[in-house]
């Protein structure tokens, strides 16, 4: 018997009446002001608003028509435990998806020791369930050590509660290992999820290959180097009937080599970053070690083809690859920073902002993509409606803020959007039935 | 138009690089001098911080503040806490508790004189950072070109070789093209940039059209390119890319960074020739290192509290003697 691949640390179930909120959950098709009663953690009634009556032993909150969102999820976070907790730890790492709205993210391995047995995942779940503010999952390694030599005892680490497997930060280089383990997958199960690159292509790069690396002198990493791995494992896939996910998807190219692969039936999804939506290679310029990612930020073309796909559903969802790295890491020259950025305090606000308000996107359709993940790695969504537990964000979509103004979850600060003005800011959010985060200024109302 | 930082050689338009040059060209006057040094600088302190060897530029710089009577001092990473481990900002905070008044600064990554700028009050001289830029290369040469051209309006101006690895090229294609001049690189593929045209210059893989230009730079071609692969050998770049007797027409000037690898990317027969200014560069290196210096200390912006002796004024006057009109 599996263990339940997600956990959290201890919590409170919630009882609470959220008075007047506009609940939106495309799934369920609401889309208009209640009034929810959340009852030991669970959504108990939903009912036109001012019908509730608050009772004794439950909290009040107004809502005046803010949004209440189903909680988000994140398949693709680095909480940098074990090994390097000067940057994240379980606690900050969830808090700070917390503050965000999320109510579950997924851990990548490449930590230190990289997560690639049994026993390390024991031990990581036993410190989430102390530790964790939030529901979190891990995808244990692919191959020992990443080193892309030998399969990881895939069907062990499922049984210890593996959600799936990547190799995040270092691509599968060998087709016939990623062969391997893909048919070891009809075993064990759990989605395989792939970060794309061709060393031999991007070494000595880090920024997009283009106008940018040329003008500054910076090694450029081309965007083939995604795009020919992503179309040669999508085949893969699609020989092996495997079910593969493609991490942090940044070009045109790529997104062209989903929709393919997605057209011949085969079983792949992708995500697509914030950042990678939001920013492009201009914003590297100024040498910012914050816009210094992998894969690097390309072109405005690959940009709108991005957010294209994420439309589409061509790209299936939208994952923050929130990198923390402490500051005196960050602060030196580019060539010389770690790649990453944070992302969890500010992808929804960022979005929003930057293309739900000018109308690119449906606000409906944002929400879709960032609950999506869950559904992806086999994983329950959460849904706003009676009988469920409550994964909820209420978020207050006229507030303005600044980027960091008032500091950070996480314990690292380098978020490509610090600085920024951003529209749209997370007063609340409930994972598994409890209150995980309150915005400071949010005011406790009744009770 | 005052500048607080040489960290770019955007940082200065045309008028702006008019100006060091000519400056430049007054100071060269000084360097004919049996006594070649002026009381300009004098109290200011420059510190020069290399994270990579260099001779010329160093040497180059060092003398240029010792002529403007600065005082000098070296600080070369090798050797130093660099290898224990400090990080560049902590080196430049430790460095700063000195008060340097300017720090030369060279290292192998780009971007890294823009952050020193941001850690301390000390004007910045870029120096070469990675393989981005060197505006004080790119200073030079426009000196050394005017010296022997006249205006740049309209000259073509090749540069030839490995572009991709060469901080001098990008300096140069902006500064040339500010001075009104035509640029066009040229080299093998594998070392021409994808996106360089976006610079403004254009892009040619063969020397065929060479003939048209008035200038013709060449680029050093690093040794440790070929173990990497760029070119399949020195021999086959040579053949194609050497600037040499046949190609090199003699209305051309040719010029070239340094250090020259002869019988690669020029033969010896025109590192000799008297269209090579090479030597003409090296020399204009010093005087303009001195007017970039003079510019950023000595300049409207400098701060009241140097010596009555050291204040532009007495540097004006020192110079001015023996202006040319």
């Amino acid at each position: 018997m599996a263990a339940n691949p997600l956990v959290h640390g201890p919590q409170q179930p919630a009882d609470m009446l959220l008075r007047d909120v506009h609940v939106l959950d495309p799934r369920a098709g609401v889309d208009g002001r209640h009034d929810v009663r959340v009852r030991a953690g669970e959504i108990a009634e939903i009912a036109p608003p001012g019908t509730l009556a608050h009772q004794p032993d439950e909290e009040l909150l107004e809502g005046q028509g803010r949004r209440l969102l189903p909680a988000f999820f994140d398949p693709h976070v680095h909480m940098r435990t074990p090994g390097h907790e000067h940057k994240e730890d379980l606690d900050s790492g969830t808090r700070a998806a917390a503050a965000g709205g999320y109510a579950a993210v997924l851990a990548m391995p490449n930590t230190d020791p990289v997560l690639d047995s049994a026993p390390l995942l024991r031990s990581l779940r036993d410190t989430a369930a102390r530790e964790a503010r939030i529901s979190i999952g891990f995808l244990p390694c692919i191959t020992r050590g990443l080193q892309g030599e030998q399969l990881t005892e895939m069907a062990e680490l499922r049984q210890e509660g593996a959600v799936g497997f990547t190799d995040d930060g270092m691509p599968v280089q060998s087709a016939g290992m990623l062969r391997k383990a893909l048919q070891y997958q009809r075993l064990c199960g759990g989605v395989i999820a792939l970060h794309e690159e061709d060393p031999t292509l991007s070494r000595g790069g880090c920024v997009h290959e283009g106008v940018v690396s040329a003008a500054l002198g910076i090694g450029g990493i081309p965007t083939i180097s995604e795009s020919t791995m992503v179309a040669r494992d999508a085949a893969l896939a699609g020989y092996e009937d495997a079910r593969v996910h493609f991490q942090h998807l940044s070009c045109v190219a790529s997104v062209d080599a989903v929709a393919h692969a997605k057209a011949q039936g085969w079983r792949v999804s992708t995500e697509v970053s914030p950042h990678h939506l939001l920013l492009t290679e201009q914003d590297v310029r100024s040498m910012d070690t914050r816009m210094k990612m992998n894969p690097p930020l390309a072109t405005e073309a690959d940009r709108q083809a991005l957010i294209e796909g994420l439309r589409s559903g061509t790209i299936d969802c939208v994952a923050t690859d929130h990198a923390p790295h402490a500051r005196e890491e960050k602060e030196v020259p580019f060539e010389q920073a770690p790649m990453g950025t944070t992302g969890l305090e500010t992808a929804f606000a960022a979005l929003y902002t930057g293309l739900v308000l000018p109308g690119v996107l449906d606000l409906k359709l944002l929400v879709e993509r960032m609950t999506a993940g869950a559904q992806l790695f086999e994983l329950p969504t959460p849904h706003v409606v009676p009988g469920e537990l409550a994964n909820l964000t209420l978020v207050d979509l006229d507030a303005e803020w600044v980027a960091g103004e008032r500091g950070w979850e996480s314990r690292s600060e380098n978020c490509c959007f610090a600085g920024r003005k951003l529209h749209g800011r997370v007063l609340l959010t409930l994972s598994g039935g409890a209150v995980v985060y309150r915005e400071r200024a949010f005011s406790v109302v009744g009770a | 138009m005052t500048m607080q930082h040489l960290l770019s050689i955007e940082d200065l338009d045309r008028a702006g690089i008019e100006r060091i040059v000519e400056q430049a060209a007054r100071f060269a006057e000084v360097s004919d001098r049996e006594i070649k040094k002026v009381p300009a600088l004098r109290g200011r302190m420059v510190l020069n911080l290399f994270y990579e060897a260099s001779t010329r530029t160093r040497s180059s710089f060092e003398l240029a503040a010792k002529r403007l009577s600065a005082d000098v001092v070296n600080f070369a990473a090798s050797g130093s806490s660099v290898e224990k481990g400090e990080s560049l900002k902590d080196t430049v905070l430790t460095l700063s508790a000195h008060k340097p008044d300017a720090i030369v600064l060279r290292t192998p990554w780009a971007g890294a004189a823009e952050l020193v700028s941001k850690w301390c009050s000390a004007a910045i001289v870029n120096a070469g950072d990675g393989k981005r830029e060197h505006p004080t290369q790119a200073l030079l040469d426009v000196y050394t070109l005017r010296s022997r051209l006249g205006e740049l309006d309209g000259a073509s101006i090749w540069i030839i070789g490995d572009v991709a690895h060469s901080r001098v090229a990008r300096s140069n294609i902006i500064a040339f093209q500010r001075m009104g001049a035509k640029v066009t690189v040229a080299g093998p593929p594998t070392l021409i940039p994808r996106g360089i045209e976006a610079l403004g210059c254009d892009v040619r893989f063969t020397l065929d059209e060479l003939p048209s230009a008035d200038v013709v730079y060449t680029l050093r071609m690093q040794r440790e390119r070929m173990s990497e692969t760029w070119v399949p050998s020195l021999r086959e770049y040579a053949s194609w890319y050497q600037v040499n007797g046949k190609r090199l027409s003699p209305r051309q000037v040719l010029m070239h960074p340094g250090p020259v690898n002869r019988g690669v990317e020029l033969s010896g027969e025109v590192v000799d020739s008297p269209q090579a200014v090479i030597t003409a560069q090296v020399e204009a290196g010093v005087v303009v290192r001195m007017a970039v210096l003079y510019e950023l200390l000595a300049g409207a912006s400098a701060p009241s509290t140097s010596p009555s002796s050291g204040r532009p004024e007495a540097a004006g006057a020192a110079i001015g003697e023996r202006q040319p009109a």
